[in-house]
């Protein structure tokens, strides 16, 4: 209760700060709502000259893309502090957050609440109420919770590889651009039906980056389609979960972090 | 002409510098680039639609987007935004050159240097995995051609954005949406002409299809090596409106600039 109330705190300070710069905040949100929004006016263009995407549609491929780009809006604006860790570390100002009595993972994260990812996160919420409309699936409750938890978990997913680049940068003090390719690269990815990749590249964002468990599998439950990977239904329903799952573990893996810390002396 | 090439030179060393980042950039890219084509090949495996352009044509051009990624204007010059924001342009006014002439070399090789350390490799491995294919002599001559003044179209558009910052202090917003606007509307998003038939004409007048769109397709022969000067025309017509509009504005950034401090 108390981590709560220490983030919602850090929070507030943070958007204060941020609202000084009134004029360039809403230029940032609106700017990472046109931004993100080109990538769709893409699909749309393609699907204008296509029709089609194997057997897939527009407003199905909009649910995928819906999903992905609201889980990793929220995941961005919780845990973007993690971005200006290796700094921390840099500068040694990391030190100051181990003599604080709360959670070092908590402090990090709440250094930065970055608001104009509200950009993205209207965007992608248009697309995927769009999607919904589109779709003309019947919104029973059991649907309505399954994308609601795909978000949740999804949000986790990206927040974990948020932590997990940060965490490198206990041995490299630089973080690695590499990871990109699966956070941005997971977006860019999720956005698509997982079925018209390659087969490598599907195990690889399955099993060891498990994107296809918050945005491909429950995505197929919500829209009914059988999947031609053969997965069962309760594994769709449940997959999720394994986002959720993935957070904690990045969450060890700091820790683990933390203990072997040196700080750079600086 | 001197202090200029100076600028050019010492920026294209100091940019030189940064290889390590350049090669994590590089699997960042080639993992992109992979994304983006296996994306496109799913499009065209049973399209229902008629496309313009054969896969191939795409998957090259897709291939040279990610080669020749680092010259598109996609950010403003930081040391530039550093000194608008502390008022140490002031420095920068006082020197005996044309300081247009000045931001348009450091331009140029935060453009060059950068694509040069990227665009090797990526094509290496385009060309030896047969992404790209080789389509003679006159297409290649006519997309190097085209992208030297895609070069100087791109640092223009650069500058332009690096000035608004003398309104917008911390504007980074105003040069996100001028970078996302030549991003969709240059073709690195999806080839241009894959956008309906109806956007087309407009798609052909804006100046940003030069950035990358028009030398690409004269190297996959989508636009034939004939065309080369008419094109060439469009790319060089809009760089020099773009340098005319930025002294433009340079002049008068500069007659209204009030820096605080003492």
């Amino acid at each position: 209760m108390n981590a709560a109330r220490i983030y919602m705190r850090y929070a507030g300070i943070s958007i204060r700060s941020q609202m000084q710069y009134r004029a360039s905040f809403v230029m940032l949100a609106i700017g990472h709502f046109l931004g993100t929004g080109v990538e769709m006016l893409g699909i749309w263009a393609l699907f204008a000259r296509f029709r089609m995407l194997g057997t897939w549609r527009l407003a199905e491929v909009a649910l995928f893309y819906g999903l992905v780009n609201v889980a990793f809006a929220l995941a961005e604006s919780v845990g973007r502090g993690f971005d200006l860790f290796p700094g921390m570390v840099k500068g040694g100002q990391f030190d100051r957050l181990l003599l604080r009595p709360r959670s070092t993972a908590l402090q990090v994260a709440a250094c930065e609440l970055q608001l104009m990812r509200v950009g993205r996160f209207a965007q992608g919420l248009i697309v995927l109420l769009w999607a919904a409309w589109a779709l003309q699936v019947d919104w029973t409750v059991g649907r309505i919770a399954l994308a609601a938890f795909a978000v949740f978990g999804g949000m986790c997913l990206f927040m974990g590889l948020f932590v997990l680049q940060a965490t490198l940068a206990f041995w490299t003090t630089e973080t690695l651009e590499l990871m990109n390719t699966v956070t941005y690269g997971g977006t860019e990815t999720g956005k698509f039906p997982l079925t018209i990749y390659r087969r490598w590249f599907r195990a690889f964002f399955t099993f060891v980056v498990p994107l296809a468990s918050v945005t491909y599998f429950p995505a197929l439950a919500i829209l009914d389609r059988p999947d031609p990977l053969g997965s069962p239904l309760w594994f769709r329903c449940a997959a999720p979960l394994i986002g959720v799952l993935f957070l904690v573990a990045a969450l060890y893996v700091w820790r683990f972090g933390v203990r072997r810390y040196r700080s750079t002396g600086s | 002409m001197r202090p200029y090439w100076a600028m050019l030179n010492a920026r294209f060393r100091a940019l030189l510098q940064y290889r390590a980042a350049a090669v994590a950039g590089l699997a960042t890219q080639i993992f992109w680039g992979l994304i983006r084509m296996m994306i496109f090949a799913a499009f065209f495996e049973n399209a229902a639609g008629r496309s313009p352009m054969s896969k191939e044509h795409v998957i090259a051009y897709i291939w040279l987007g990610q080669a020749f990624w680092a010259m598109f204007p996609l950010r403003v010059d930081a040391e530039v935004a550093e000194m608008i924001r502390s008022g140490h342009v002031a420095y920068e006014l006082l020197r005996p050159v044309d300081l247009y002439a000045l931001w348009f070399s450091r331009s140029i090789a935060a453009r060059v240097a950068p694509t040069l350390l990227r665009a090797g490799p990526i094509l290496l491995v385009a060309v030896l995995a047969g992404w790209i294919g080789w389509t003679g002599p006159a297409s290649l001559a006519a997309c190097a051609a085209s992208l030297l003044a895609a070069l100087l179209l791109s640092s223009a558009f650069a500058v332009l954005m690096t000035l608004s910052l003398f309104w917008t202090i911390s504007g980074r917003g105003l040069t996100h949406l001028i970078t996302m606007a030549a991003y969709v509307l240059g073709g690195m998003v999806i080839p241009l002409p894959l956008f309906p038939d109806w956007l087309q004409p407009v798609l052909n007048v804006l100046p940003f299809r030069g950035l990358v769109d028009v030398p690409f397709r004269l190297y996959t022969g989508h636009i034939p090596p004939a065309e080369l000067p008419a094109m060439l025309a469009g790319q060089l017509g809009w760089a020099l409106a773009l340098i005319l509009l930025g002294r433009w504005i340079l002049r008068r950034a500069a007659r209204n600039l009030v820096v605080q401090g003492g």
